[in-house]
């Protein structure tokens, strides 16, 4: 297997996969939780759809743009096999 | 005799063991097949299995084994002489602990990447998952204990080492703010951490208002009834025990990658560097052995002792945990698994030979190591220090004053016992909340309320036992029952393997062999223990603490080896078990 973001350049390669080393212990906690954070970030811009008032909707709005890449994997995660939103047609 | 020659010698027979031995377990004993469909190629989820390079993955396998207890356990085992001890250290190495990692790889990558207690409750039964959390509730009870005291210990001991470790909790959790949010390369600020750590040190070690001593603080070690009419030294210890259960209670309730993930990071390389200053230090001084091979005027008897007294360096159970748990689950190929089992168990054997290395040339003459090592006990209390005036000994010889190396080793050591300590309470709680889950009290796998119980359990179990020594001194009286649990544990691991093969139509005998001689000593060593040792039977006291625990772990020990004897003499529950794992499979 070879991984796609290894430099090609022999130090580079090697300064990578020690880098790559040092980190695998907790990479997937970290993953886990990273991305506990960020669910609920988009669970609190999200929120009206669940029925729970957000009262900065109108500035919320203005990031989905940024956060629409997401949005797929985040409302599935969440248990919800379509996309919920009329307007935001991932799936 | 010259240390370089046992160092060329311990390293041929590493190198015979991995080119052949491992290489026969690989074709003739795993039979590791190239194009299996490993859990991580198979289960690719970028989370949790991940297919990654092979020596990448040795790395981290290496670094995540390799700790404070491969130095802890052959510095107290030097007790008997260096020649048992290193005896031991390579031939576990080659003929038990590499079979039992590179065997707990396989297996787990067998079976869909499962830990080893999923394991033992597919096939074995639901009485071995039972036994198995308590094994393991048990030992890492005994981990957060026995390094409680040893990381206070070195405090005490080290005063100049006291201020760099402090500084390393600011320091990463800068790097987890600054650089892990950003999933940028977190090498460069870990190199400057080192730095600034080693560079306290360096400070420390010539400028006493750097050093936070509290016996001086106190009064100096004459001084009595400081703290609850304890001295200065108890008081001390008291102090340092309650600061590292605070800290390890904050530590292990955050989120990893505030301060767990960077400071890992950082003492993954102080292993790195602790391995290079010792064996170049060595390479360079060329120091002659003064301690005898073996120790005659021993007051307790190597055998069965010495086999659960170095756990972690011949054979450790708690590997098998990490290869089962996170390795197995990142195996890209499973032709990798003899590179990253096998040769994960041997880079261990490296550091606890370098260890018994290290002790057996500080000494000036056998007189000092006599004086040293003058009973089992101040070999207990004693060992972690010599082996850091010995590492600083050999250190001098890169040009570094012997000073500042005893200072840099006492930091590597904190440094690693302190990363298990966490490892282990995160651990304890998420046992403690499987437990209240089972038992119907979901309270218990409340963050806060299951780290609490399992700080207060340790406190217990490092303040309650009294070893003679004051405060604090259950540490090094509980090694022998970590160094038990943890022979069990790997027990367990060689059972399940021995097994599989045996299920397998493979000969189980190079993972029997050492599982039977390894639980053989166990319940050797503990009977003698529980019964002439803490039961009150002979000369000595009642010890009801040490009698109660050992008491546990024996029965433990003796249920394994039921039943274990009771599946081999049993084919057909042995055929039901494969048949039940054949359809799961499908």
């Amino acid at each position: 297997m070879s991984d796609p973001d290894e430099p090609r350049n022999p130090i580079a390669r090697w300064l990578y996969r020690y880098d790559r080393m040092l980190r695998l212990g907790h990479e997937a906690e970290v993953i886990r939780e990273l991305r506990d954070e960020d669910d609920l970030f988009l669970f609190m811009c999200f929120s009206e759809m669940l029925g729970v008032p957000n009262p900065v909707s109108y500035h919320t709005l203005e990031l989905y743009p940024l956060i629409i890449e997401e949005f797929h994997e985040w409302h599935q995660r969440m248990g919800l096999e379509r996309s919920p939103l009329d307007h935001i047609r991932c799936c | 005799m010259n240390a370089v020659w046992l160092a060329f010698i311990a390293g041929l027979i590493y190198i015979v063991g991995w080119r052949y031995y491992s290489k026969f377990l690989a074709e003739r004993i795993y039979r590791l097949d190239p194009n299996f469909i490993t859990p991580a190629n198979r289960y690719n989820d970028g989370v949790d299995f991940v297919p990654t390079n092979k020596w990448v993955l040795w790395g981290h396998h290496f670094t995540s084994v390799a700790g404070a207890a491969p130095i802890v356990g052959p510095a107290i085992a030097m007790y008997w002489g260096w020649l048992p001890a290193m005896l031991w250290v390579v031939l576990g190495t080659v003929f038990a602990a590499g079979v039992h990692d590179f065997g707990a790889l396989v297996l787990s990558a067998r079976h869909k990447g499962q830990s080893i207690g999923t394991l033992a409750n597919r096939l074995v039964g639901r009485r071995a998952k039972l036994l198995f959390l308590f094994i393991i509730l048990i030992l890492v009870l005994m981990v957060n204990a026995v390094f409680a005291w040893v990381i206070a210990n070195l405090f005490i001991s080290n005063p100049s080492a006291v201020l760099s470790v402090f500084i390393q909790i600011p320091l990463a959790i800068w790097i987890g703010y600054t650089v892990l949010r950003k999933k940028g390369n977190m090498l460069i600020p870990s190199l400057v951490a080192l730095a600034v750590m080693y560079g306290a040190a360096v400070a420390a070690s010539y400028i006493p208002a750097l050093q936070i001593d509290l016996v001086r603080w106190m009064g100096g070690e004459e001084a009595s009834g400081v703290l609850f009419g304890l001295d200065a030294t108890g008081s001390a210890f008291l102090i340092w025990i309650m600061i590292l259960l605070a800290y390890v209670f904050v530590a292990s309730t955050l989120p990893v990658w505030k301060l767990l993930q960077p400071r890992d990071y950082i003492n993954a390389q102080q292993l790195v560097v602790g391995l290079l200053l010792l064996y170049g230090g060595l390479l360079v001084t060329m120091p002659s052995v003064t301690a005898p091979a073996f120790n005659a005027q021993a007051d307790t008897s190597w055998f069965p002792l010495l086999f659960i007294t170095i756990a972690c360096g011949a054979i450790s159970g708690f590997h098998g945990l990490v290869a089962s748990g996170t390795s197995s689950k990142q195996l890209d190929k499973e032709t990798d698994a003899r590179t990253i089992g096998y040769l994960g168990a041997v880079g261990e054997g490296t550091l606890a030979l370098v260890t018994i290395l290290a002790v057996a040339t500080f000494f000036a003459s056998a007189g000092d190591f006599h004086d040293a090592y003058s009973s089992f006990a101040a070999a207990g209390a004693g060992g972690v220090g010599n082996f850091v005036g010995g590492a600083g000994q050999l250190i001098s010889g890169l040009g570094i004053p012997e000073q500042v190396g005893q200072t840099i080793v006492a930091i590597i050591i904190v440094s690693f016992a302190a990363t298990t300590l966490d490892s282990a309470v995160r651990l304890l709680r998420y046992i403690i909340g499987e437990l209240g889950v089972e038992y119907g009290a979901p309270k218990l796998s409340q963050r806060y309320v299951a780290t609490s119980i399992a700080v207060f359990l340790t406190g217990l179990l490092v303040l309650l036992p009294d070893g003679g020594q004051g405060v604090g001194s259950g540490g090094f009286l509980l090694w022998p029952l970590f160094g038990t649990s943890n022979q069990l544990l790997a027990g367990i691991t060689l059972m399940l393997v021995s097994l599989w093969l045996y299920r397998q139509g493979r000969s189980p005998l190079p993972t029997l062999i050492p599982m039977v001689f390894l639980l053989t000593m166990t319940v050797w060593a503990m009977i003698q223990q529980v019964v002439f040792n803490w039961s009150g039977l002979g000369e000595a006291d009642t010890q009801w603490l040490l009698f109660i625990l050992g008491a546990i772990i024996l029965g433990f020990a003796l249920w394994i080896l039921l039943e274990a004897v009771r599946l081999f003499r049993n084919p057909e529950e042995l055929k039901r078990l494969a048949e039940r794992e054949a359809r799961e499979a499908e």
